[in-house]
């Protein structure tokens, strides 16, 4: 035993451990240095957004409600606890009361936690459901977008690739957007002391990656492409031949972009 | 687990009720009662230059002794109208991008401008040009910090001969011609940053401009008789009640149009019933039960319009002494229902879910960025100022036309008027 503590051995763990511990920071230093290079700062170098047209496609029938993605976003995004870029709502539809001449009963929403953990089991018994299915929201990437209108600012703008996006070290934090969205889409984030939204994930979308809800997304009910550079056999063309598409609260003249296949009445 | 015993208390939370989106699931609304502040003091502002407008553009003799107390107090309350803004801000210290980098598309936006306008060009250029011979002669008889004051405003212009003099009052009234577009233009401007809202059904409508400019109109000229009623029995003296009569006829006009544009709208509402009605109607039955429906519309204006009405038809039959009863009542009360209507829009529209699905709740905390302290004391503050403001500027003891001579016409109608 004692052959193998030597002073030099000692010394050598103890510069070791010193050396290691003066390190921390400066390794601290270089990993938020590279972090900021390549996950905080929005688009890297030579990305040029007028060369690009992001759009989403929501698939409600394919949704399961796993909640993957709402974990996903929060995850890649640090959105804070309790506010989401994106979430999912889970629709029941009850059966309508024999001899009422109704089409359809009570239609019961809910989103636990932003759909994040699933969902538990509806306490509505099985037979008194009519018809029961998940839908994924988020920003609807409107082209005539009411939250970048109301900017004070011009905090928050249309980027010409589809994204809207929040310049958060300029936002004064007035709410005036997240009042003016009729989506929900927007929050007050708690930590910033600014308005947050969905990005399309644009840290990952600008180097050739796929937001983090599509990449997830189990069952493939986010698809996710670029009109203008399609690739052969684009999943995104694909949905739009082959489904029959809307888009949410259309009347309010906000030009949402995100399309959705096999919505149902009750969904807004 | 964690996360789901949260989410199971968040759901048991007696705030929610329905389905609400899971962003709007927050413990207040995010404009809280600072916002409901902030349009009542702008509104304040507004109503108080309208009447003191009726003096010097419509030429109201009667009104005489309000007028500098009106727009004094339409100073006092518009240098704290943008503080509960301020304060409501997540990064106040970047305020002045407002005014450095406008977004000319956002009705916010057009706040700094419309403000500065209104304060700078309106408000304090009227004051000083009906001060300033005022200010020429105190400067004269005071001393001390008093003398030190009035000389400062004098700005150097000391000229008080009789051609400067009607200059002056010439000057003052296309001011005060321009400043009646701008109060309009000023609180106007509040109800659009709401009326542009289309996201929410409550607030997306044309009338909310108007609406909001005539309670506003309503709101102070309710704070003129309160002040001008409070200052009289502060000082021991008794109300001039020609004026208090005038005042309380236009006041009263004023509550007929507004409270008829505002059934309107209702009514509007209700008969086109579109997609928001089953909420609104819900919201304004339930939750607004006591704000909207007994505060704003019973006591905050179907009292007043009886009482204010009735004076009207039996002004003679009532001695002094009950019709001033009646006319601080009614103001009182007006000036809480236009409160109440502040509140009303401002939580009110944020007490449903945009998903028309569900339903909030507020309950207002004490302390806080957000509580109740901190608003009232943004509504005392005006207040304060004023009695400073009227300490230094309408002092019994300093000589004015209306103290030496009462009565006396001001210098826009008969220059030769002097002291």
């Amino acid at each position: 035993m004692s052959d193998n503590i030597t002073r030099r051995g000692v010394l050598k763990s103890l510069a070791g451990i010193v050396g290691g511990i003066l390190a921390m920071p400066a390794a601290r230093t270089c990993k938020a240095a590279v972090q900021n290079v390549f996950a905080i700062a929005p688009a890297p170098k030579g990305y040029d957004p007028f060369k690009h047209k992001w759009l989403m496609a929501l698939d409600v029938d394919r949704c399961i409600g796993c909640g993957l993605c709402v974990e996903a976003c929060c995850e890649e995004n640090g959105v804070p606890e309790g506010h989401f870029r994106t979430w999912i709502e889970r629709y029941v539809i009850t059966q309508p009361k024999a001899g009422s001449g109704e089409m359809r009963g009570e239609t019961i929403v809910d989103s636990p936690d932003g759909g994040k953990e699933g969902f538990p089991e509806s306490l509505i018994p099985k037979e008194d459901i009519l018809k029961s299915f998940f839908v994924p929201k988020m920003c609807n990437l409107c082209e005539n977008s009411p939250c970048t209108q109301v900017c004070p600012v011009g905090a928050t703008f249309d980027a010409p690739d589809g994204a809207v996006l929040i310049d958060k070290n300029y936002c004064i934090g007035c709410g005036f957007c997240v009042q003016a969205c009729p989506y929900g889409c927007r929050f007050f984030n708690p930590i910033t002391h600014t308005a947050d939204k969905c990005t399309l994930c644009y840290h990952r979308i600008t180097r050739g990656l796929k937001p983090a809800c599509v990449e997830i997304c189990p069952s493939q009910a986010r698809i996710f492409g670029d009109l203008k550079n399609p690739v052969p056999d684009d999943p995104l063309q694909r949905f739009r031949s082959t489904n029959k598409v809307e888009t949410l609260k259309q009347y309010l003249g906000t030009g949402p972009r995100v399309l959705y296949a096999g919505l149902d009445e009750e969904v807004r | 687990m964690d996360a789901t015993i949260l989410t199971n208390v968040v759901d048991a939370l007696p705030q929610f009720d329905g389905y609400v989106y899971p962003n709007e699931r927050t413990l207040h609304p995010l404009w809280s009662v600072l916002i409901v502040v902030y349009p009542y003091i702008t509104g304040l502002v507004a109503g108080a230059f309208i009447m003191a407008s009726l003096v010097r553009v419509f030429k109201v003799k009667a009104l005489e002794p309000v007028y500098r107390l009106s727009l004094l107090t339409a100073l006092a309350f518009l240098l704290c109208a943008t503080l509960p803004l301020l304060f409501h801000l997540g990064h106040p210290e970047r305020c002045f991008e407002i005014m450095m980098t406008p977004h000319f598309s956002s009705p916010m936006a057009m706040f700094g401008f419309v403000y500065a306008w209104y304060l700078m060009a309106v408000l304090l250029l009227e004051l000083w040009f009906d001060y300033r011979r005022d200010f020429v002669e105190w400067s004269k008889t005071e001393g001390g910090l008093r003398g030190i004051i009035y000389r400062a405003f004098t700005l150097g212009v000391t000229d008080v001969s009789e051609p400067a003099v009607r200059l002056d009052a010439r000057v003052g009234r296309i001011i005060s011609i321009v400043g009646i577009p701008s109060a309009f233009l000023l609180h106007g401007y509040v109800g659009f940053i709401f009326g542009s809202i289309k996201a929410n059904p409550w607030w997306g409508n044309p009338l909310m401009p108007i609406i909001f400019i005539l309670s506003a109109v309503v709101s102070g000229m309710a704070l003129c008789v309160f002040i001008y009623m409070f200052l009289c029995w502060a000082r021991g003296v008794t109300a001039d009640m020609r004026c208090l009569d005038l005042m309380v006829s236009f006041l009263f006009y004023a509550v007929v149009i507004d409270s008829t544009i505002e059934g309107l709208d209702w009514l509007h509402r209700l008969y086109s019933a579109e997609e928001g009605i089953a909420v609104l109607k819900s919201v304004a039955t339930s939750k607004l039960f006591y704000t909207l429906l007994i505060g704003q519309a019973c006591l905050g204006t179907l009292v007043p319009l009886v009482l204010l009405g009735s004076m009207q038809l039996v002004r003679k039959k009532v001695s002094e002494l009950n019709r001033r009863r009646v006319y601080f009542t009614s103001a009182v009360l007006i000036l809480m229902g236009v409160l109440a209507m502040r509140w009303n829009v401002v939580i009110g529209g944020q007490l449903f879910s945009k998903s028309l699905r569900g339903f909030m709740s507020y309950k207002m905390e004490f302390a806080g960025s957000e509580g109740w302290l901190l608003s009232t004391g943004l509504l005392i503050l005006p207040f304060i100022i004023l009695i400073v403001l009227i300490k230094y500027f309408l002092d019994r003891d300093l000589p004015t036309i209306e103290n030496v001579v009462p009565g006396a016409a001001r210098p826009a109608d008969s220059p030769e008027a002097q002291i």
